[in-house]
């Protein structure tokens, strides 16, 4: 027994002297991992699943077009709408859009301009089409399907 | 200098430190979402000039695999529906790229560029007549339907996708995970990752819905 009775006068208090760093720790890796949401998305939004992703390099070359059932269907209507920014756009917008982005970059860069297309999986595939067609209209022809990854293969 | 009072160290207190930095992490717990922006890349075709006609379409029948999506979600596959499940369209259309049917110069090129696993297995059960003649040649058409949800429209176009990658990543002889992963910003990697490429284009169209 006496061989377990050594440390009975050790202090019993846990260190906290190291808590800062370990919480800085933690808000740095938050920091870094996540991007500023810029915009309020007010389409449902369940990405389709797949398997060969690429990831973006550089994220200032992404502009986003969110498609989708409206979440206030009391408002909106449940027809799947097209969103950029925050505001609902039609499909003739689309141009525009692409013209505001593309005034964003730099001149050489204007070409490289990725639209990454957040659909919902319930949209068919018509709305799509559109937009598509918009965005060859504006020569911005990098898309992107954004996608998650399927845990499976 | 006076030595003998000895005064406290002023010291600030960092007992509150922790709370700080936990406002913060909060703060950017709430304000933020993870990044999580992957996808399939696709290159759109350049816009239509309506002062020149549409290029005629030279190419041979057998060059082309013709998968179409009605809006009831079936598909058509080769012209002839397709029953099995989606999972299986991949190795449909990597048994089409890798056919060597009838290849052209460049193709008996690329053919004996390929490691001998992948020529064995061409030897096996490629080499048919009424697919394609060689990698050079093909093409992946795809079109779907007003209707067709775009669930199916991304499962197909990634089934593609990876028939593709698949061949490519074989060619040099790594995984898929691998092949996707491989950074196009060093040289080793790029010189592997054009390697891979060289003489497959990723030939996918994508025609517009009716």
């Amino acid at each position: 027994m006496s061989k377990f009775k050594k440390n009975t006068s050790a202090s019993q208090e846990i260190p906290t002297a190291a808590l800062p760093d370990i919480i800085f720790m933690l808000l740095f890796f938050f920091m870094v991992t996540t991007v500023m949401r810029e915009t309020d998305i007010m389409v449902k939004q369940q990405l389709p699943k797949a398997s060969q992703l690429t990831k973006i390099e550089r994220k200032s070359l992404v502009s986003y077009i969110y498609l989708g059932e409206p979440k206030n269907t009391n408002l909106y209507g449940n027809e799947p709408k097209i969103q950029t920014n925050d505001v609902f756009v039609d499909v003739d917008d689309i141009i525009q859009f692409v013209n505001q982005e593309k005034d964003k970059l730099s001149e050489v860069e204007r070409d490289q301009i990725t639209m990454s297309m957040k659909v919902d999986v319930d949209v068919k595939f018509g709305i799509v089409s559109d937009v598509q067609q918009e965005l060859r209209e504006a020569n911005a022809r990098r898309v992107l399907y954004s996608s998650i990854k399927t845990a499976d293969l | 200098m006076p030595r003998g009072k000895k005064r406290d160290t002023p010291e600030v207190s960092s007992g509150s430190m922790a709370d700080i930095a936990f406002l913060l992490l909060i703060f950017f717990l709430v304000t933020t979402t993870i990044a999580n922006d992957k996808g399939i890349m696709l290159l759109l075709p350049p816009k239509v000039d309506p002062n020149e006609p549409p290029p005629d379409i030279t190419k041979n029948d057998r060059n082309i695999f013709k998968i179409l999506a009605n809006s009831k979600d079936n598909l058509l596959v080769e012209d002839e529906p397709y029953t099995a499940p989606i999972s299986n369209l991949k190795d449909d259309v990597k048994s089409f790229i890798l056919n060597f049917g009838k290849p052209t110069e460049e193709g008996i090129a690329l053919y004996s560029s390929l490691p001998s696993s992948m020529k064995s297995k061409i030897n096996a059960t490629g080499k048919r007549s009424d697919s394609s003649d060689d990698p050079t040649e093909c093409v992946v058409s795809f079109k779907a339907n007003r209707g067709t949800s775009y669930d199916l429209y991304i499962q197909v176009l990634d089934a593609i996708n990876s028939a593709y990658n698949e061949v490519y990543a074989e060619r040099v002889g790594i995984t898929v995970d691998e092949w996707l992963s491989l950074d196009r910003d060093d040289d080793i990697q790029k010189d592997m990752y054009n390697k891979g490429r060289q003489g497959i284009p990723r030939a996918i169209s994508i025609a517009e819905p009716d």
